[in-house]
């Protein structure tokens, strides 16, 4: 047996205690039928499945876990909430492992993270989304510089994209852009992603 | 009891036109909507990923702005913003995240805030299915829907309360009111494929491809939504679905106030029918020929021979 994994080594107790703390779910429950990966629409571009990130959670394989892309492709649509016979929150869990990930400094999919960056810079400058804008940073921040190209005739045409933000009026760009900024010095104080 | 009315950010940018066929459609059943003044973003999909409190927080500054007007309800035709709106709602009752919460805004968020609930359900509840059918002046006959609610409409069931969370019913019956024939659609509640047509673009496309292809199997004229979202990557992003599904498709999909609108016999251009990436021309000259045919009946019954 040379080459068995310890796994005893790789696991991490602590790990399933969070994430059952921070979720609110009783992921013991989980027996591994597989209706969750069953419906689940992303999983055809996951490096593990959805059940198979449960049994991670279960085992304590953090680092599994965390590093896995599912973390970042996962669409949040509840499908697998929905279908679970234990009634497990298994969307609000992998929720969760994402806020947990961010945390650790995993980011397993730069990109996705990169995309709701970008959105949220724009809530912060005119306290609505700009689609352009967040587009035109997303670009940048990605270098993926031809992203939607295709898209931007037609979208421009049907005047779908306008050029110049809306700004919440009577204060609210401001405000949401407090909120934004509080946040940030919040998650900075914890030593934390913002 | 008095409704505040939040269209979401998309209703002046890639949704112009659901933000336009809502008004009229709701100017025409005489639903008055009082727009919440300086209202802001909801956070959508990015805040909650990122963090839960920061969404809620997003979320609570509008459900604050709407109590202070004295508002019961706050209404909004976006499903992702509605889920926002409710889950914050929800635990904000929860004294330690609104504790949290509260640090992140200016002052503290009423301790009551209002329920939300969409544009669809509001309609819903003001008119069951035969008073909306004695309104409608340009019947939706002829024409063949599929009613695709996407995922965040109905799920988490206990959270969104809109009836059974894989077989909604809700756009079926106002649809069919207003004349269509609806057909069943086992993927009404399946995720398109969200926002991450930009960051992974296969993941959308596979999604809305499957989507697309059920819809073009059925022989439906349109598919009829509620999410902007759902709109724009059944719509806009149409080829690339059809790229992924290695087919051609050529269906129009209209937000489901649009086809209202048309039956209450409001002008396509005020409902935004000009901004549709795929035409719902043919869609328009099938009621005009249903319309003909039914008028040319009502001349024969009537004896007059033309
Ligand atoms: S559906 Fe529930 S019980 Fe079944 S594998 Fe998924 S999480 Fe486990
Ligand atoms: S919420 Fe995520 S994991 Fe669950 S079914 Fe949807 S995409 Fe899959």
């Amino acid at each position: 047996m040379m080459n068995a994994i310890s796994l005893g080594r790789m696991r991490d107790p602590a790990f399933t205690r969070e994430v059952e703390e921070r979720s609110g779910q009783d992921i013991s429950t989980c027996y591994q039928c597989g209706n969750c990966t069953a419906g689940c629409p992303a999983g055809f571009v996951y490096d593990r499945q959805v059940n198979q990130i449960m049994r991670g959670v279960q085992l304590g394989l953090k680092e599994q876990v965390l590093k896995s892309n599912a973390v970042w492709f996962c669409l949040g649509c509840s499908m697998c909430s929905l279908r679970c016979p234990n009634n497990i929150d298994v969307a609000r869990v992998m929720e969760t492992l994402r806020h947990m990930a961010r945390h650790e400094g995993d980011v397993t999919v730069p990109r996705v993270e990169k995309f709701w960056l970008s959105f949220l810079d724009t809530v912060r400058a005119f306290g609505r989304t700009w689609e352009i804008g967040t587009m035109a940073l997303y670009m940048f921040r990605s270098l993926r510089l031809t992203t939607d190209l295709d898209l931007a005739p037609a979208a421009l045409k049907r005047h779908k994209l306008p050029f110049i933000p809306k700004c919440a009026p009577d204060e609210g760009a401001a405000a949401a852009g407090r909120i934004l900024a509080r946040y940030k010095e919040r998650a900075r104080a914890k030593g934390v992603r913002p | 009891m008095k409704f505040a009315y939040y269209p979401g950010c998309s209703q002046e940018g890639s949704a112009l036109d659901y933000g336009k066929s809502t008004g009229a459609l709701c100017a025409a059943l005489g639903i008055e909507l009082a727009e919440i003044p300086g209202w802001s973003c909801c956070g959508s999909t990015p805040a909650h990923a990122v963090d839960t409190q920061l969404s809620a927080a997003l979320c609570a500054r509008n459900l604050d702005l709407a109590a202070r007007e004295g508002a019961d309800q706050v209404v909004t035709p976006c499903p992702s913003c509605l889920s926002n709106l409710r889950l914050a709602a929800d635990r904000m009752k929860e004294p330690a995240f609104r504790k949290g919460v509260n640090e992140l805004l200016d002052a503290p968020a009423a301790e009551v805030l209002p329920e939300s609930t969409s544009v669809m359900q509001l309609i819903g509840r003001v008119y069951d299915a035969d008073t909306l059918a004695s309104r409608v002046k340009n019947p939706l006959s002829g024409i063949k829907l599929a009613a695709y609610y996407g995922c965040l409409m109905s799920r988490p069931a206990d959270v969104m309360q809109f009836g059974d969370p894989e077989n909604p019913t809700l756009m079926e019956t106002l649809l069919s009111a207003c004349g269509a024939e609806m057909v069943e659609f086992p993927l009404k509640t399946v995720c398109c494929g969200a926002s991450f047509g930009i960051p992974e673009r296969p993941l959308t496309a596979r999604n809305s491809g499957r989507i697309l292809e059920l819809a073009t199997r059925l022989g439906v004229d349109a598919i009829a939504v509620a999410c902007p979202l759902c709109q724009m990557n059944l719509d806009l992003r149409q080829k690339q679905a059809a790229k992924a599904e290695d087919a051609h498709f050529h269906m129009p999909v209209l937000y489901f106030t649009q086809l209202m609108g048309l039956a209450m016999g409001i002008a396509p251009e005020h409902l935004g029918l000009d901004q549709l990436c795929v035409s719902a021309g043919p869609l328009l000259r099938k009621m005009d020929a249903a319309r003909a045919a039914q008028s040319a009946k009502g001349t024969e019954a009537k004896g007059g021979k033309a």
